[in-house]
């Protein structure tokens, strides 16, 4: 348990004020029923740790899907300073640009009614999933190089998807300034053979349907509307980014060691970004960020096969384009106003997703004038929502929110909790059909584990960080 | 002795490792890996072949987590399964373990967990009265 004061600034916030050795205080995204979920786990005193990193610049953040993780919180935002401050690959975490897309159709519920199962057993047996799954395609050590600096543009330009899906992904789908020779022959191997592949834990495919519009504008925008058919794939840069990761933090905390840099955690281990141990890793998590791209565009082709073969439909009738790509592992360098200049910060965001509002250019055009679509996917009861970016992101988050609901019990709590229960039939008898490469995947993953994502939602809603677009239910969902 | 359990972190796996000496630590701390990540099945051969892993660390807990990397690569990246483990050299900065590897095969072995990494975050490796303790975190 954390013994952290918190203290209340307004109804969705609360602070933990600067002392010891914090350079900046910290600020929690939580309302008083989330407040309460933060006293059994230590995600506050994470929230500490990271304040006392070196060049962080204005708070320590924490989304209201917070939760402990390792090094970082998960739902933690902080920026750095560019000369004075510091990148750290577990401030990106292992799973780099781990993130979301959603795939909008020209379906209704009623249009897939009947072929649900056929969809879902399809789904499951085409798209790869699961611990150690391999994918259809075997990179060259040519190609390999190739995914790693172009992202879903070179699947795009291999015939795995369409020049307008780049358009609908974060920064385009390809971070700049990857560099292959930056990434160790580990994990070059281990990414040779799981492009395509979904992955196990929480990744998932699932098939929902919209129940409810709240801002008519923005689902216009976006291309949603009551009732219609998306498709939500959760998936990120498989074992190549975990061995990015890996290989770098164990770099950095030996050079932590030697020159004698003292660290509340050893897993907050960190490069300044202006050091070549900065820099080289921003070079291979680029590259980590653009083969999850890759991924999660080669997950959306299958997807496409899957529902053209089996509803004998073709691409125009299927209507399927892409809504948006959003990561929620990753560090970048964006500019922000920070005491009335405008300076360029390296952005964590660990387990958190970027928001930015109406009016920003990294906002792709066709969305320009409502803001971005931030993705939150919740657990396999309760759906999806739909938000986008807005103004006060700018202000007070350097442009994030939220990027789920949050663990609630650890997964040796929800295997206990659902002895004796099955998790596939409770769901399949609230209507949403599951196949899951193991029994006990499905335990861990199952919906009381979670945070309650409408409480999570609401706080981001309230605190006009990102505001309510629309809600979805899960009908059918595949997971490893 | 008890060898290893296993305790409760809100996203990933928490595993505590016991052993009378610094060398049962090391082995302990392999098998209870391997335990987590899968089960086998009751066909078990006889084959394997054997692998010599040499890793360093500036102190016993840095020992400790390379080690525990290494293995997970081992299973991750080479797709090995270990099947015996002898601890042959340790040394406060050095660690010399023999063992006996197979390829994964799944009609022999059920994977239980997919762990993606040994992490930093929470260790602890401490003499106690019965020998040793660590307590190490898995990303899962």
């Amino acid at each position: 348990m954390s013994d952290i004061k918190l203290e209340r600034i307004d109804h969705n916030r609360l602070l933990i004020p600067q002392s010891g050795a914090m350079n900046v205080p910290g600020i929690i995204y939580a309302n008083e029923k989330l407040r309460e979920l933060l006293k059994d786990d230590e995600s506050a005193k994470q929230v500490v740790n990271v304040a006392c990193l070196p060049g962080i610049v204005n708070y320590s953040l924490a989304m209201p899907d917070v939760h402990w993780g390792y090094g970082f919180p998960i739902g933690g935002v902080a920026a750095f300073d560019l000369e004075a401050g510091i990148v750290s690959p577990g401030g990106v975490g292992y799973d780099i640009n781990c993130g979301c897309r959603l795939i909008g159709t020209n379906l209704s519920g009623d249009d897939i009614r009947e072929k649900i199962d056929d969809l879902t057993k399809a789904l499951y047996h085409y798209i790869p999933s699961g611990v150690g799954s391999t994918g259809a395609v075997k990179l060259s050590g040519k190609d390999q190089k190739r995914v790693l600096e172009e992202g879903a543009l070179w699947a795009v330009k291999n015939g795995f998807g369409r020049a307008e899906d780049l358009e609908a992904t974060e920064d385009g789908g390809k971070l700049p300034g990857a560099d292959p020779e930056k990434v160790s022959a580990r994990a070059l191997e281990r990414g040779k053979q799981q492009l395509g592949t979904l992955g196990s834990g929480n990744h998932f495919l699932e098939i929902e349907i919209v129940r409810e519009i709240f801002h008519e504008t923005a689902a216009r925008s976006f291309g949603l509307r009551k009732g219609q058919i998306v498709i939500m794939i959760h998936s990120g840069s498989r074992g190549l980014g975990y061995q990015i990761c890996d290989d770098y933090l164990a770099l950095m905390v030996k050079h932590a060691r030697e020159t004698g840099i003292e660290l509340p955690d050893r897993q907050l281990a960190c490069a300044y970004l202006n050091s070549p141990r900065g820099h080289n890793y921003l070079a291979a998590m680029a590259c980590g960020a653009n083969y999850a791209w890759a991924n999660r565009q080669l997950l959306m082709h299958r997807t496409r096969e899957v529902f053209e073969k089996t509803l004998h439909l073709s691409p125009r009738e299927l209507g399927m384009h892409l809504i948006y790509d959003v990561c929620h592992n990753i560090a970048k360098i964006e500019s922000f106003a920070v005491g009335g200049k405008i300076r360029k910060l390296c952005v964590h965001r660990k387990g958190a997703t970027r928001a930015f509002p109406a009016g920003h250019e990294l906002v792709p055009p066709r969305y320009r004038d409502v803001g971005q679509p931030v993705l939150i996917p919740g657990d396999m009861g309760t759906g999806s929502y739909v938000l986008v970016g807005q103004a006060k992101a700018m202000e007070e988050t350097f442009g994030s929110a939220c990027h789920g609901a949050g663990r609630l019990m650890s997964r040796t709590q929800a295997t206990k909790a659902c002895r004796g229960r099955s998790i596939a039939r409770e769901l399949y008898d609230q209507g949403v059909i599951v196949m899951a490469g193991s029994k006990g995947t499905l335990g861990e993953e199952m919906p009381e584990a979670y945070k309650n994502l409408h409480a999570v939602v609401q706080v981001m809603h309230e605190a006009g960080i990102a505001g309510k677009v629309a809600r979805l239910a899960a009908l059918a969902c595949i997971k490893g | 002795m008890e060898k290893y359990r296993l305790f409760d972190h809100t996203a990933d796996i928490g595993m505590e490792i016991f052993g009378r000496t610094k060398h049962e630590l090391f082995s302990n701390a392999a098998w209870a890996l391997e335990n987590v990540l899968l089960t086998r099945g009751e066909q078990c051969t006889n084959s394997g072949r054997r692998k010599t892993i040499t890793v360093e660390g500036a102190d016993v807990a840095d020992l400790l987590i390379n080690f525990l990397r290494e293995l997970l690569y081992l299973f991750n990246g080479l797709g090995l399964v270990m099947k015996n483990c002898t601890v042959a050299e340790c040394r406060t900065r050095r660690l010399v373990v023999q063992l006996v590897v197979e390829p994964f095969n799944d009609r022999e072995h059920v994977i239980k967990t997919e762990l993606k990494a040994v992490t930093y975050h929470g260790l602890n490796v401490e003499k106690i009265k019965t020998g040793w303790k660590a307590r190490v975190i898995f990303d899962v």
